[in-house]
Protein backbone atom coordinates (compact mmCIF):
# COMPACT_ATOMS: atom_id res chain seq x y z
CA UNK A 1 0.00 0.00 0.00
CA UNK A 2 2.43 2.54 1.37
CA UNK A 3 4.49 1.91 -2.46
CA UNK A 4 1.68 3.04 -4.28
CA UNK A 5 0.34 6.10 -2.74
CA UNK A 6 2.32 9.62 -2.29
CA UNK A 7 3.54 9.75 1.62
CA UNK A 8 2.03 13.42 1.86
CA UNK A 9 -1.59 13.31 0.27
CA UNK A 10 -4.36 12.57 2.22
CA UNK A 11 -4.75 9.03 1.07
CA UNK A 12 -1.85 8.47 2.77
CA UNK A 13 -3.39 9.68 5.79
CA UNK A 14 -6.30 8.21 5.96
CA UNK A 15 -4.44 4.96 6.18
CA UNK A 16 -2.15 5.92 8.52
CA UNK A 17 -4.91 6.66 11.01
CA UNK A 18 -4.94 3.48 13.68
CA UNK A 19 -7.95 0.77 13.07
CA UNK A 20 -8.31 0.42 16.35
CA UNK A 21 -9.44 4.42 16.22
CA UNK A 22 -11.85 2.98 13.85
CA UNK A 23 -13.72 0.40 15.26
CA UNK A 24 -13.58 2.46 18.67
CA UNK A 25 -15.13 5.68 17.04
CA UNK A 26 -17.75 2.74 15.00
CA UNK A 27 -18.74 1.51 18.62
CA UNK A 28 -19.37 4.73 19.84
CA UNK A 29 -21.55 5.89 17.35
CA UNK A 30 -23.35 2.76 17.49
CA UNK A 31 -24.56 3.42 20.70
CA UNK A 32 -24.79 7.34 21.08
CA UNK A 33 -26.34 8.16 18.09
CA UNK A 34 -29.33 4.98 18.37
CA UNK A 35 -29.75 6.18 22.10
CA UNK A 36 -29.94 10.40 20.54
CA UNK A 37 -32.69 8.91 18.41
CA UNK A 38 -34.37 7.20 20.99
CA UNK A 39 -34.44 9.71 23.07
CA UNK A 40 -35.39 12.34 19.85
CA UNK A 41 -38.20 10.15 19.32
CA UNK A 42 -39.51 9.66 22.92
CA UNK A 43 -39.82 13.74 23.19
CA UNK A 44 -42.04 13.89 20.07
CA UNK A 45 -44.15 11.25 21.32
CA UNK A 46 -44.55 12.37 24.88
CA UNK A 47 -45.09 15.46 24.62
CA UNK A 48 -48.45 15.39 22.58
CA UNK A 49 -49.77 12.06 24.31
CA UNK A 50 -49.33 14.06 27.54
CA UNK A 51 -51.74 17.07 26.28
CA UNK A 52 -53.99 14.87 24.18
CA UNK A 53 -54.58 12.54 27.79
CA UNK A 54 -55.97 15.28 29.81
CA UNK A 55 -59.24 15.60 27.34
CA UNK A 56 -59.06 11.77 26.81
CA UNK A 57 -57.51 10.19 29.49
CA UNK A 58 -58.13 6.68 28.03
CA UNK A 59 -55.33 6.83 25.24
CA UNK A 60 -52.04 6.89 27.70
CA UNK A 61 -51.84 3.11 28.79
CA UNK A 62 -51.92 2.16 25.03
CA UNK A 63 -49.73 5.04 23.81
CA UNK A 64 -47.19 3.89 25.59
CA UNK A 65 -46.59 1.31 22.81
CA UNK A 66 -45.44 3.91 20.46
CA UNK A 67 -42.60 4.97 23.20
CA UNK A 68 -41.95 1.44 23.56
CA UNK A 69 -41.00 0.99 20.02
CA UNK A 70 -38.68 4.06 20.42
CA UNK A 71 -37.12 2.60 23.39
CA UNK A 72 -35.91 -0.66 21.61
CA UNK A 73 -34.06 0.89 19.24
CA UNK A 74 -32.17 2.20 22.04
CA UNK A 75 -31.92 -1.36 22.65
CA UNK A 76 -30.60 -2.43 19.41
CA UNK A 77 -27.84 0.00 19.39
CA UNK A 78 -26.86 -1.54 22.86
CA UNK A 79 -27.22 -4.61 21.26
CA UNK A 80 -24.76 -3.82 18.22
CA UNK A 81 -22.13 -2.48 20.32
CA UNK A 82 -21.84 -5.40 22.56
CA UNK A 83 -21.19 -7.76 19.59
CA UNK A 84 -18.82 -5.11 17.91
CA UNK A 85 -16.80 -4.61 21.31
CA UNK A 86 -16.31 -8.61 21.22
CA UNK A 87 -15.03 -8.49 17.67
CA UNK A 88 -12.25 -6.03 18.59
CA UNK A 89 -8.85 -8.09 18.72
CA UNK A 90 -5.58 -6.84 19.37
CA UNK A 91 -2.91 -7.48 16.64
CA UNK A 92 0.51 -7.72 17.22
CA UNK A 93 2.13 -3.73 16.19
CA UNK A 94 3.95 -5.14 12.89
CA UNK A 95 0.42 -6.14 11.33
CA UNK A 96 -0.96 -3.15 12.63
CA UNK A 97 -1.71 -1.46 9.32
CA UNK A 98 -1.81 -4.39 6.96
CA UNK A 99 -4.58 -4.85 4.92
CA UNK A 100 -6.35 -7.07 6.55
CA UNK A 101 -6.62 -5.22 9.60
CA UNK A 102 -7.40 -1.99 8.01
CA UNK A 103 -10.27 -4.20 6.75
CA UNK A 104 -11.46 -5.06 10.12
CA UNK A 105 -11.15 -1.57 11.23
CA UNK A 106 -13.50 -0.47 8.56
CA UNK A 107 -16.04 -3.39 8.81
CA UNK A 108 -16.73 -2.36 12.57
CA UNK A 109 -16.69 1.23 11.93
CA UNK A 110 -19.04 0.58 8.70
CA UNK A 111 -21.14 -1.02 11.46
CA UNK A 112 -21.27 1.13 14.01
CA UNK A 113 -22.53 4.16 11.73
CA UNK A 114 -25.39 1.75 10.14
CA UNK A 115 -26.67 0.93 13.18
CA UNK A 116 -26.56 4.34 14.42
CA UNK A 117 -27.93 6.35 11.76
CA UNK A 118 -30.23 3.83 11.22
CA UNK A 119 -32.07 4.03 14.24
CA UNK A 120 -31.97 7.71 14.54
CA UNK A 121 -33.55 8.17 11.61
CA UNK A 122 -36.15 5.15 12.33
CA UNK A 123 -38.43 7.37 14.23
CA UNK A 124 -39.69 9.50 12.18
CA UNK A 125 -42.52 8.56 9.73
CA UNK A 126 -45.22 11.41 8.90
CA UNK A 127 -48.36 11.47 10.81
CA UNK A 128 -51.50 9.44 9.05
CA UNK A 129 -52.25 12.63 7.13
CA UNK A 130 -49.26 14.22 5.96
CA UNK A 131 -46.67 13.47 3.50
CA UNK A 132 -43.26 14.01 5.73
CA UNK A 133 -42.84 9.86 4.77
CA UNK A 134 -42.28 10.71 1.43
CA UNK A 135 -40.59 13.66 1.69
CA UNK A 136 -38.10 12.20 4.37
CA UNK A 137 -37.35 8.55 2.70
CA UNK A 138 -37.02 10.25 -0.98
CA UNK A 139 -34.40 13.00 0.56
CA UNK A 140 -31.99 11.11 2.91
CA UNK A 141 -29.58 8.92 -0.21
CA UNK A 142 -29.73 5.67 0.68
CA UNK A 143 -25.81 4.59 0.11
CA UNK A 144 -25.34 1.14 0.81
CA UNK A 145 -23.21 2.54 3.97
CA UNK A 146 -24.70 4.71 4.98
CA UNK A 147 -28.85 4.04 5.08
CA UNK A 148 -30.66 6.86 7.23
CA UNK A 149 -33.63 5.54 8.71
CA UNK A 150 -35.55 7.46 11.25
CA UNK A 151 -35.98 6.63 14.97
CA UNK A 152 -37.49 9.82 14.60
CA UNK A 153 -40.12 8.12 12.11
CA UNK A 154 -41.39 6.29 15.01
CA UNK A 155 -41.61 9.31 17.85
CA UNK A 156 -43.41 11.48 15.05
CA UNK A 157 -45.76 8.56 14.03
CA UNK A 158 -46.13 7.72 17.50
CA UNK A 159 -46.82 11.94 18.26
CA UNK A 160 -50.02 11.79 15.68
CA UNK A 161 -50.84 8.15 16.89
CA UNK A 162 -51.77 9.58 20.20
CA UNK A 163 -53.65 12.66 18.79
CA UNK A 164 -55.74 10.37 16.34
CA UNK A 165 -56.64 7.95 19.07
CA UNK A 166 -57.54 10.60 21.40
CA UNK A 167 -60.49 11.55 18.53
CA UNK A 168 -61.37 8.24 17.27
CA UNK A 169 -60.23 5.18 19.30
CA UNK A 170 -60.51 3.23 15.89
CA UNK A 171 -57.78 4.81 14.34
CA UNK A 172 -55.09 3.66 16.92
CA UNK A 173 -54.34 0.05 15.41
CA UNK A 174 -54.38 1.29 12.25
CA UNK A 175 -51.48 4.09 12.93
CA UNK A 176 -49.54 1.12 14.72
CA UNK A 177 -49.24 -0.54 11.53
CA UNK A 178 -47.41 2.44 10.26
CA UNK A 179 -45.53 2.79 13.09
CA UNK A 180 -44.06 -1.05 12.99
CA UNK A 181 -43.02 -0.70 9.49
CA UNK A 182 -41.21 2.15 10.46
CA UNK A 183 -39.61 0.17 13.58
CA UNK A 184 -38.67 -2.41 10.60
CA UNK A 185 -36.38 0.09 9.08
CA UNK A 186 -34.19 -0.06 12.80
CA UNK A 187 -34.15 -3.44 12.31
CA UNK A 188 -33.00 -3.53 8.59
CA UNK A 189 -29.70 -1.77 10.00
CA UNK A 190 -29.21 -3.58 12.75
CA UNK A 191 -29.10 -6.57 10.40
CA UNK A 192 -26.95 -5.70 8.06
CA UNK A 193 -24.69 -4.08 10.49
CA UNK A 194 -24.01 -7.37 12.37
CA UNK A 195 -23.58 -8.86 8.84
CA UNK A 196 -20.66 -6.15 8.44
CA UNK A 197 -19.65 -7.08 11.84
CA UNK A 198 -19.13 -10.44 10.70
CA UNK A 199 -16.29 -10.03 8.27
CA UNK A 200 -14.39 -8.07 11.00
CA UNK A 201 -11.40 -11.06 11.15
CA UNK A 202 -8.23 -9.49 12.05
CA UNK A 203 -5.11 -11.04 10.87
CA UNK A 204 -3.42 -13.96 12.61
CA UNK A 205 -0.66 -13.31 14.48
CA UNK B 1 -37.16 24.46 6.65
CA UNK B 2 -40.53 23.22 5.27
CA UNK B 3 -41.51 19.87 5.52
CA UNK B 4 -39.04 18.94 8.73
CA UNK B 5 -41.23 20.76 11.13
CA UNK B 6 -41.89 17.32 12.62
CA UNK B 7 -38.40 17.28 14.05
CA UNK B 8 -38.64 20.20 16.20
CA UNK B 9 -41.82 21.39 16.51
CA UNK B 10 -42.81 19.20 19.58
CA UNK B 11 -40.25 20.89 21.92
CA UNK B 12 -41.88 23.97 22.28
CA UNK B 13 -45.54 23.58 20.33
CA UNK B 14 -46.00 19.50 20.74
CA UNK B 15 -48.44 20.18 24.62
CA UNK B 16 -50.39 22.89 23.14
CA UNK B 17 -51.21 21.52 20.39
CA UNK B 18 -52.45 18.24 21.79
CA UNK B 19 -54.56 20.30 24.34
CA UNK B 20 -55.96 21.99 21.38
CA UNK B 21 -56.95 19.39 19.76
CA UNK B 22 -58.37 17.83 22.86
CA UNK B 23 -60.69 20.85 22.58
CA UNK B 24 -61.31 21.29 19.05
CA UNK B 25 -63.14 16.91 19.63
CA UNK B 26 -65.53 19.44 22.37
CA UNK B 27 -66.98 21.58 19.52
CA UNK B 28 -70.77 21.05 19.00
CA UNK B 29 -71.43 18.34 16.31
CA UNK B 30 -74.02 17.94 14.12
CA UNK B 31 -76.53 16.10 16.47
CA UNK B 32 -76.02 18.34 18.82
CA UNK B 33 -76.94 21.02 17.14
CA UNK B 34 -79.75 18.62 15.89
CA UNK B 35 -81.05 18.53 19.38
CA UNK B 36 -80.71 22.22 20.30
CA UNK B 37 -82.61 22.84 17.58
CA UNK B 38 -85.45 20.53 19.08
CA UNK B 39 -85.52 22.92 22.61
CA UNK B 40 -88.56 24.41 23.32
CA UNK B 41 -87.38 27.03 25.78
CA UNK B 42 -83.76 28.13 27.38
CA UNK B 43 -83.94 25.74 30.40
CA UNK B 44 -84.38 22.80 27.39
CA UNK B 45 -81.08 24.49 26.11
CA UNK B 46 -79.20 24.84 28.94
CA UNK B 47 -79.71 21.38 29.81
CA UNK B 48 -78.51 20.11 26.70
CA UNK B 49 -75.33 22.22 27.31
CA UNK B 50 -75.00 20.63 30.34
CA UNK B 51 -73.86 17.60 28.69
CA UNK B 52 -71.51 19.31 26.45
CA UNK B 53 -68.55 20.96 27.67
CA UNK B 54 -69.95 24.19 28.52
CA UNK B 55 -71.40 22.39 31.34
CA UNK B 56 -69.82 23.64 34.21
CA UNK B 57 -70.32 27.05 32.82
CA UNK B 58 -73.85 26.86 32.84
CA UNK B 59 -74.31 24.97 35.14
CA UNK B 60 -74.88 27.43 38.47
CA UNK B 61 -77.26 29.98 36.49
CA UNK B 62 -80.28 30.55 37.65
CA UNK B 63 -83.87 29.53 36.02
CA UNK B 64 -85.15 32.75 34.16
CA UNK B 65 -82.26 32.37 31.32
CA UNK B 66 -81.51 35.08 29.08
CA UNK B 67 -79.76 34.28 25.72
CA UNK B 68 -77.53 37.23 26.89
CA UNK B 69 -76.05 34.80 29.93
CA UNK B 70 -75.76 31.23 28.04
CA UNK B 71 -73.60 33.60 25.19
CA UNK B 72 -72.05 35.14 27.88
CA UNK B 73 -71.03 31.86 29.75
CA UNK B 74 -69.92 30.18 26.32
CA UNK B 75 -67.67 32.71 25.45
CA UNK B 76 -65.71 33.01 29.01
CA UNK B 77 -65.16 28.91 28.38
CA UNK B 78 -63.58 30.19 25.00
CA UNK B 79 -61.84 32.83 26.99
CA UNK B 80 -60.23 30.29 29.77
CA UNK B 81 -59.22 27.84 26.96
CA UNK B 82 -57.15 31.15 25.55
CA UNK B 83 -55.52 32.11 28.51
CA UNK B 84 -54.48 28.81 29.37
CA UNK B 85 -52.84 28.04 26.60
CA UNK B 86 -51.50 31.97 26.20
CA UNK B 87 -49.87 31.14 29.47
CA UNK B 88 -48.33 27.70 28.23
CA UNK B 89 -46.81 29.15 25.32
CA UNK B 90 -43.66 30.37 24.46
CA UNK B 91 -42.51 32.60 21.63
CA UNK B 92 -43.32 32.52 19.00
CA UNK B 93 -46.43 31.08 19.54
CA UNK B 94 -47.10 33.38 22.38
CA UNK B 95 -46.89 36.03 19.93
CA UNK B 96 -49.28 34.33 17.63
CA UNK B 97 -51.42 33.93 20.12
CA UNK B 98 -51.74 37.51 21.20
CA UNK B 99 -52.30 38.17 17.45
CA UNK B 100 -55.62 36.48 17.27
CA UNK B 101 -56.73 39.00 20.16
CA UNK B 102 -55.79 42.30 18.21
CA UNK B 103 -59.39 41.56 15.93
CA UNK B 104 -61.63 41.76 19.16
CA UNK B 105 -59.73 44.88 20.53
CA UNK B 106 -60.14 47.01 17.28
CA UNK B 107 -64.02 45.68 18.01
CA UNK B 108 -63.87 46.59 21.60
CA UNK B 109 -62.36 50.47 21.08
CA UNK B 110 -65.17 50.74 17.87
CA UNK B 111 -67.67 49.64 20.77
CA UNK B 112 -66.87 52.15 23.64
CA UNK B 113 -66.20 54.88 20.91
CA UNK B 114 -69.64 54.84 19.45
CA UNK B 115 -71.22 54.42 22.70
CA UNK B 116 -70.09 57.42 23.54
CA UNK B 117 -70.99 59.42 20.40
CA UNK B 118 -74.35 58.21 21.26
CA UNK B 119 -74.32 58.88 24.89
CA UNK B 120 -74.07 55.57 26.57
CA UNK B 121 -72.93 55.15 29.81
CA UNK B 122 -69.03 54.03 30.23
CA UNK B 123 -69.97 51.00 32.69
CA UNK B 124 -72.16 49.97 30.46
CA UNK B 125 -70.76 49.46 27.33
CA UNK B 126 -67.70 47.80 29.06
CA UNK B 127 -69.78 45.09 30.26
CA UNK B 128 -70.61 44.85 26.39
CA UNK B 129 -66.91 44.33 25.03
CA UNK B 130 -65.68 41.26 23.95
CA UNK B 131 -63.92 39.83 27.11
CA UNK B 132 -60.83 39.01 24.70
CA UNK B 133 -59.94 41.95 23.47
CA UNK B 134 -59.91 44.09 27.05
CA UNK B 135 -56.69 46.20 27.91
CA UNK B 136 -56.14 48.05 30.47
CA UNK B 137 -57.08 51.45 29.69
CA UNK B 138 -60.10 50.72 27.87
CA UNK B 139 -62.09 53.15 29.74
CA UNK B 140 -60.44 56.24 29.00
CA UNK B 141 -61.61 55.63 25.52
CA UNK B 142 -64.61 57.74 26.38
CA UNK B 143 -63.51 61.00 27.12
CA UNK B 144 -61.70 61.17 23.84
CA UNK B 145 -63.33 63.28 20.95
CA UNK B 146 -61.19 63.45 18.20
CA UNK B 147 -58.60 60.64 16.54
CA UNK B 148 -55.56 62.38 17.46
CA UNK B 149 -56.74 62.52 21.35
CA UNK B 150 -57.76 58.90 21.06
CA UNK B 151 -54.10 57.72 20.01
CA UNK B 152 -52.21 60.15 22.46
CA UNK B 153 -54.16 59.45 25.72
CA UNK B 154 -54.94 55.67 25.02
CA UNK B 155 -53.84 53.82 22.14
CA UNK B 156 -50.57 54.62 21.85
CA UNK B 157 -49.85 52.20 25.16
CA UNK B 158 -51.53 49.24 23.90
CA UNK B 159 -50.77 46.88 20.94
CA UNK B 160 -52.71 48.58 18.32
CA UNK B 161 -50.91 51.50 18.27
CA UNK B 162 -48.66 50.54 15.28
CA UNK B 163 -51.93 50.26 13.04
CA UNK B 164 -53.05 53.83 14.07
CA UNK B 165 -50.43 55.50 11.35
CA UNK B 166 -52.69 55.54 8.79
CA UNK B 167 -55.85 57.12 10.28
CA UNK B 168 -54.19 59.75 12.25
CA UNK B 169 -56.57 62.76 11.74
CA UNK B 170 -57.80 65.51 13.45
CA UNK B 171 -61.76 64.83 12.35
CA UNK B 172 -64.18 64.79 14.97
CA UNK B 173 -65.59 61.29 15.49
CA UNK B 174 -68.85 60.21 13.74
CA UNK B 175 -70.28 57.22 12.39
CA UNK B 176 -68.66 57.43 9.30
CA UNK B 177 -65.58 58.21 10.58
CA UNK B 178 -65.59 55.28 13.25
CA UNK B 179 -66.38 53.05 10.34
CA UNK B 180 -63.63 54.34 8.33
CA UNK B 181 -61.39 53.93 11.22
CA UNK B 182 -62.64 50.89 12.11
CA UNK B 183 -61.57 49.20 8.47
CA UNK B 184 -58.21 50.77 8.14
CA UNK B 185 -57.42 49.40 11.56
CA UNK B 186 -58.12 46.03 10.76
CA UNK B 187 -56.95 45.93 7.47
CA UNK B 188 -53.41 47.43 8.99
CA UNK B 189 -53.76 44.70 11.64
CA UNK B 190 -54.48 41.59 8.76
CA UNK B 191 -51.78 42.48 6.84
CA UNK B 192 -49.11 42.94 9.71
CA UNK B 193 -50.73 39.46 10.92
CA UNK B 194 -49.80 38.23 7.29
CA UNK B 195 -46.90 39.48 7.25
CA UNK B 196 -45.94 37.88 10.71
CA UNK B 197 -46.92 34.18 9.49
CA UNK B 198 -44.84 34.55 6.06
CA UNK B 199 -42.23 34.78 8.39
CA UNK B 200 -42.90 32.05 10.41
CA UNK B 201 -42.51 29.95 7.33
CA UNK B 202 -43.54 26.49 7.02
CA UNK B 203 -46.91 24.97 6.98
CA UNK B 204 -48.12 27.90 9.36
CA UNK B 205 -47.55 30.12 6.79
CA UNK B 206 -49.01 28.40 4.42
CA UNK B 207 -52.53 27.45 6.24
CA UNK B 208 -52.22 31.10 7.34
CA UNK B 209 -51.80 32.99 4.67
CA UNK B 210 -54.76 30.86 2.74
CA UNK B 211 -57.17 31.57 5.95
CA UNK B 212 -56.01 35.25 6.45
CA UNK B 213 -56.20 35.65 1.97
CA UNK B 214 -59.86 34.52 2.63
CA UNK B 215 -60.53 37.10 5.67
CA UNK B 216 -59.48 40.22 3.47
CA UNK B 217 -61.03 38.99 0.50
CA UNK B 218 -64.37 38.50 2.49
CA UNK B 219 -63.80 41.76 4.24
CA UNK B 220 -63.09 43.56 0.52
CA UNK B 221 -66.90 41.88 0.03
CA UNK B 222 -68.41 43.29 2.99
CA UNK B 223 -67.07 46.97 2.69
CA UNK B 224 -68.05 47.32 -0.90
CA UNK B 225 -71.64 45.88 -0.47
CA UNK B 226 -71.76 48.24 2.98
CA UNK B 227 -70.98 51.04 1.57
CA UNK B 228 -73.21 51.34 -1.43
CA UNK B 229 -75.31 53.92 -1.84
CA UNK B 230 -73.34 55.88 1.29
CA UNK B 231 -71.19 58.76 0.55
CA UNK B 232 -67.35 56.92 0.48
CA UNK B 233 -65.93 57.67 -2.13
CA UNK B 234 -64.31 55.14 -4.76
CA UNK B 235 -60.71 55.70 -3.68
CA UNK B 236 -61.70 56.23 0.17
CA UNK B 237 -63.36 52.64 -0.61
CA UNK B 238 -60.24 51.11 -2.44
CA UNK B 239 -58.05 52.80 0.82
CA UNK B 240 -59.96 50.58 2.91
CA UNK B 241 -58.58 46.99 1.12
CA UNK B 242 -56.09 44.64 2.20
CA UNK B 243 -53.03 44.38 0.43
CA UNK B 244 -52.87 41.25 -0.33
CA UNK B 245 -55.40 38.17 -1.01
CA UNK B 246 -56.45 36.22 -3.99
CA UNK B 247 -58.29 39.73 -5.18
CA UNK B 248 -55.68 42.17 -4.51
CA UNK B 249 -55.10 44.10 -6.95
CA UNK B 250 -57.66 43.78 -10.06
CA UNK B 251 -60.35 42.44 -8.13
CA UNK B 252 -59.95 45.71 -5.77
CA UNK B 253 -59.84 47.70 -8.69
CA UNK B 254 -63.06 45.97 -10.31
CA UNK B 255 -64.69 46.22 -6.50
CA UNK B 256 -63.79 49.93 -6.14
CA UNK B 257 -66.54 50.65 -8.56
CA UNK B 258 -69.19 48.91 -8.45
CA UNK B 259 -72.57 50.36 -7.46
CA UNK B 260 -74.54 47.74 -6.61
CA UNK B 261 -74.71 43.46 -5.49
CA UNK B 262 -75.37 42.67 -8.94
CA UNK B 263 -72.13 44.40 -10.34
CA UNK B 264 -70.23 42.75 -6.88
CA UNK B 265 -71.44 39.29 -8.01
CA UNK B 266 -70.09 39.75 -11.42
CA UNK B 267 -66.42 40.62 -9.76
CA UNK B 268 -66.48 37.85 -8.08
CA UNK B 269 -67.58 35.34 -10.19
CA UNK B 270 -64.11 35.76 -12.25
CA UNK B 271 -62.23 33.86 -9.27
CA UNK B 272 -63.42 30.40 -8.79
CA UNK B 273 -63.35 30.16 -5.30
CA UNK B 274 -65.78 32.92 -4.83
CA UNK B 275 -67.87 31.59 -8.00
CA UNK B 276 -68.36 28.95 -5.82
CA UNK B 277 -70.20 31.21 -3.06
CA UNK B 278 -71.79 33.18 -5.18
CA UNK B 279 -73.65 30.73 -7.50
CA UNK B 280 -75.88 29.33 -3.87
CA UNK B 281 -77.54 32.62 -4.50
CA UNK B 282 -80.14 33.75 -6.48
CA UNK B 283 -79.32 37.00 -8.14
CA UNK B 284 -80.87 40.05 -5.95
CA UNK B 285 -80.66 38.58 -3.17
CA UNK B 286 -77.58 39.12 -0.02
CA UNK B 287 -79.16 37.81 3.23
CA UNK B 288 -77.55 34.26 2.59
CA UNK B 289 -74.39 35.64 1.43
CA UNK B 290 -72.62 36.28 5.13
CA UNK B 291 -74.30 32.40 5.90
CA UNK B 292 -72.45 31.24 2.72
CA UNK B 293 -68.97 33.49 3.83
CA UNK B 294 -69.59 31.64 7.01
CA UNK B 295 -69.72 28.37 5.51
CA UNK B 296 -67.03 28.62 2.93
CA UNK B 297 -64.40 29.90 6.14
CA UNK B 298 -65.56 27.01 8.33
CA UNK B 299 -64.93 24.55 5.73
CA UNK B 300 -61.37 26.16 5.59
CA UNK B 301 -60.72 26.22 9.46
CA UNK B 302 -61.28 22.15 9.47
CA UNK B 303 -59.28 21.84 6.70
CA UNK B 304 -56.57 23.19 8.92
CA UNK B 305 -56.61 20.28 11.47
CA UNK B 306 -55.87 17.98 8.50
CA UNK B 307 -51.94 18.95 9.16
CA UNK B 308 -49.82 18.37 12.42
CA UNK B 309 -47.03 20.62 13.55
CA UNK B 310 -48.03 24.12 12.78
CA UNK B 311 -50.11 27.25 14.50
CA UNK B 312 -53.03 27.73 12.40
CA UNK B 313 -55.01 25.28 14.44
CA UNK B 314 -55.04 27.65 17.41
CA UNK B 315 -56.27 30.12 14.94
CA UNK B 316 -58.37 27.80 13.60
CA UNK B 317 -60.07 26.66 17.21
CA UNK B 318 -60.62 29.92 18.44
CA UNK B 319 -62.85 30.80 15.08
CA UNK B 320 -64.49 28.07 15.11
CA UNK B 321 -65.50 28.56 19.06
CA UNK B 322 -66.75 31.88 17.94
CA UNK B 323 -68.53 30.64 14.63
CA UNK B 324 -70.21 28.08 17.88
CA UNK B 325 -71.31 30.99 20.04
CA UNK B 326 -72.77 32.62 17.24
CA UNK B 327 -74.63 29.25 16.23
CA UNK B 328 -75.73 29.25 20.12
CA UNK B 329 -76.73 33.08 20.08
CA UNK B 330 -78.68 32.49 16.91
CA UNK B 331 -80.59 29.14 18.37
CA UNK B 332 -81.11 30.89 21.65
CA UNK B 333 -83.19 33.79 20.69
CA UNK B 334 -85.07 31.77 17.71
CA UNK B 335 -86.41 29.35 20.52
CA UNK B 336 -87.04 32.44 23.16
CA UNK B 337 -88.75 34.16 20.35
CA UNK B 338 -90.60 30.83 19.59
CA UNK B 339 -89.28 30.76 15.77
CA UNK B 340 -88.34 28.05 15.62
CA UNK B 341 -89.14 27.97 11.70
CA UNK B 342 -85.95 30.80 10.85
CA UNK B 343 -83.25 28.37 13.42
CA UNK B 344 -81.93 26.40 9.76
CA UNK B 345 -81.41 30.11 8.45
CA UNK B 346 -78.46 30.96 10.15
CA UNK B 347 -76.64 27.79 11.57
CA UNK B 348 -73.46 26.90 10.39
CA UNK B 349 -72.73 23.04 10.84
CA UNK B 350 -69.13 22.21 11.32
CA UNK B 351 -68.49 18.59 11.65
Amino acid sequence: MSGMVDASSWGAALVRISPYTFSAIGIAISIGVSVLGAAWGIYITGSSLIGAAIEAPRITSKNLISVIFCEAVAIYGVIVAIILQTKLESVPSSKMYDAESLRAGYAIFASGIIVGFANLVCGSVSSFSSSFLTSFGFWIPLSDRLRFSCRLCVGIIGSSCALSDAQNSTLFVKILVIEIFGSALGLFGVIVGIIMSAQATWPTK
Amino acid sequence: MYGFEALTFNIHGGYLEAIVRGHRAGLLTTADYNNLCQCENLDDIKMHLSATKYGSYLQNEPSPLHTTTIVEKCTLKLVDDYKHMLCQATEPMSTFLEYIRYGHMIDNVVLIVTGTLHERDVQELIEKCHPLGMFDSIATLAVAQNMRELYRLVLVDTPLAPYFSECLTSEDLDDMNIEIMRNTLYKAYLEDFYKFCQKLGGATSEIMSDLLAFEADRRAVNITINSIGTELTREDRKKLYSNFGLLYPYGHEELAICEDIDQVRGVMEKYPPYQAIFSKMSYGESQMLDKAFYEEEVRRLCLAFEQQFHYAVFFAYMRLREQEIRNLMWISECVAQNQKSRIHDSVVYMF
